[in-house]
């Protein structure tokens, strides 16, 4: 299990991870490569300080699970797995390739590290709650992290396992909301609004936390305060910009479900290997 | 005197007698557990059970988060509002091929005077398109029992149980022995071949017991497993009686009689008949004159039967 907390050290693996986006999505000449951008502090954050798992034994009984409600968004978490151990990091030019362990949409059965299969929205946050429940009866003590898109929560499962995760007192899960304002139709407020979305939340019942979802240091805060949280859930709304790293794809909804052109892919390459500190 | 009895009722009391047994079982329901008969397993062990609220979509994914993390859930509602979690079960149940047991109960016209809006008719259609899926539709309170304690004991994915509300005759003794995936002939015959499932199963009984009078033999064959469905035994009545009759209280597109059909259609063409509902929905009234007025009696069976002769 990889460990790195130090900020400037996960901010050069940010770095990479995000080419690791790019160049799988351009490999595979297509996929979201805007909302898994968006999504990268937080599941680093995640995998690289804050939860315990195995890459030996992916299927660990005892492991934190981390269920990717936005399945789009598999090349943020693709990267990641094969950058923590559980593939070899080859696999992710593979992406959305007939036969291989890297689907479109992520698949528990086949990519080793996978916890749930997601691709249809608002169905991540029940599937939590099942593993939640699981863990409280077996007295386990792992915890389950789960991250929905902020369009997702235009689903109504979403309010269903939104009233269930509090009903049931379950601390041991914490929902993060990678708030990028975009969706395929354009911003969530043109699209349908979902705003007041932390009040919605607090509403709810769940312990509430807003954070920039690119600064390391907040989401850690966060991510500590959820795992001292007790009796309730916690959700952390994270304030993040959807094709975050490449100044031309930030705060763009076309780039939410296609990849680049070879052009585009250059001028990506030169931005993020040469970083403007 | 024949015993009858509501399949639900075994399934509550099967799911009580194997909490016991297995700690891993859990049960959920949506607002629904009286009807449903799992408040018989909440009473006992309230730990393992969870009432998810009118939720069924919640209630789906929830049941194969626990499945991943070991549990052998139990989900319950009634079929037509577990069916609303068609693509829940397609994406999160069957693509992930989780041991999610969704055993709903109220199926068919039976249900009677709550009308067209809670009678599902087509539950056994769309459960049966999925992939993984395994659909079962038990004949009576027996068989129910032998189901339940089947899928504790035989973990490969999903399952869908078709379960009613209504007191059935019971068709089977107490040295029945289910098998999953075989038909179970219940009566001898030569002339035509009378498939059923479910409360139709009876009606079959009865049907073979009216044409017998008219000197027609008809083997009945109880086909409590729908998928995967029994090809050999479909095609082994086609060849020996060269006339079928399917019967299901459920439509005729996508049930049973789709699934002999095309059995049929590809293996042993021969004419047969569907009894069904007519690709209508059904509406408020007593079940039996529900099952009359939506042709799924023994006597609507035995014309079916004769109009092959």
């Amino acid at each position: 299990m990889e460990r790195v907390t130090d900020i400037t050290q996960l901010k050069e693996i940010a770095r990479q991870v995000r080419l690791d986006i790019l160049e799988s999505t351009f490999a595979a000449g297509s996929g979201h490569p805007g909302g898994s951008m968006s999504a990268v502090e937080i599941v680093l954050a995640l995998y690289y300080r804050e939860m315990k798992y195995n890459p030996e034994e992916p299927h660990w009984a005892d492991r934190d699970r981390f269920i990717l409600s936005k399945g789009h968004a598999c090349p943020v978490l693709y990267s990641i797995l094969s950058r923590v151990g559980f593939f070899p990091h080859e696999e992710i030019l593979r992406f959305r390739k007939l036969g291989s362990i890297l689907q479109g949409h992520t698949d528990m059965l086949k990519t080793p590290g996978v916890d749930a299969s997601a691709g249809s929205l608002g169905m991540g946050l029940s599937f939590g709650n099942g593993v939640a429940l699981a863990g409280k009866l077996d007295r386990k003590d792992y915890r389950v992290f789960v991250m929905m898109g902020d369009g997702e929560v235009q689903e109504g499962e979403v309010w269903e396992a939104a009233m269930t995760a509090p009903h049931y007192n379950l601390d041991n899960l914490c929902a993060i909301l990678d708030h990028n304002e975009l969706q395929i139709d354009g911003f969530n407020y043109d699209v349908k609004d979902i705003e007041p979305i932390a009040d919605k939340w607090r509403a709810f019942c769940w312990n509430v936390l807003e954070v920039n979802g690119h600064d390391f240091g907040q989401i850690f805060a966060a991510l500590d305060e959820a795992r001292t949280t007790k009796g309730r859930p916690t959700i952390i709304i994270a304030h993040t910009v959807k094709g975050r790293g490449v100044s031309f794809m930030e705060r763009v909804a076309g780039f939410h479900g296609r990849c680049l052109t070879k052009d585009e892919m250059e001028l990506a390459r030169k931005e993020l290997e040469y970083p403007l500190m | 005197m024949t015993v009858t009895a509501a399949t639900r009722d075994a399934y509550g009391a099967a799911l009580e007698e194997i909490g016991g047994r297995y700690p891993e079982v859990v049960v959920l329901d949506a607002d629904l557990s009286e009807s449903t008969r799992t408040y018989k397993f909440a009473k006992k062990y309230p730990d393992r059970f969870f009432q998810m609220g009118i939720s069924e979509q919640d209630m789906v994914c929830t049941a194969a988060g626990l499945a991943s993390a070991g549990k052998m859930p139990f989900a319950s509602s009634f079929a037509i509002f577990g069916s609303r979690a068609w693509e829940q079960i397609r994406n999160m149940v069957c693509r992930a091929n989780l041991n999610v047991n969704l055993c709903f109960s109220h199926a068919g016209i039976s249900v009677g005077e709550d009308g067209a809006s809670a009678q599902a008719l087509e539950d056994i259609a769309i459960t049966r398109a999925l992939p993984r899926m395994r659909v079962f539709v038990p004949a009576d309170d027996i068989e129910t029992t032998q189901v339940i304690n089947y899928l504790v004991a035989h973990r490969d994915g999903p399952a869908y149980v078709r379960l009613g509300r209504a007191k059935v005759p019971r068709v089977h003794d107490e040295k029945y022995q289910f098998r999953a995936g075989r038909a179970d002939k219940l009566r001898e015959g030569k002339d035509a071949t009378i498939i059923a499932c479910g409360i139709m199963v009876a009606a079959a009984l009865d049907a073979a017991d009216l044409l017998e009078k008219e000197g027609v033999k008809a083997v009945v064959l109880n086909m409590s497993t729908i998928k995967p469905i029994d090809a050999e035994a479909i095609a082994a009545a086609s060849r020996a009686t060269g006339r079928i009759v399917t019967a299901e209280e459920h439509s005729i597109i996508g049930g049973l009689g789709s699934a002999v059909a095309e059995v049929l259609a590809e293996r042993a063409p021969c004419p047969m008949k569907r009894i069904g509902t007519q690709d209508v929905f059904g509406e408020s009234g007593a079940p039996d004159e529900l099952l009359r007025k939506y042709g799924l009696t023994k006597e609507n069976i035995a014309q079916a039967v004769r109009s092959l002769m």
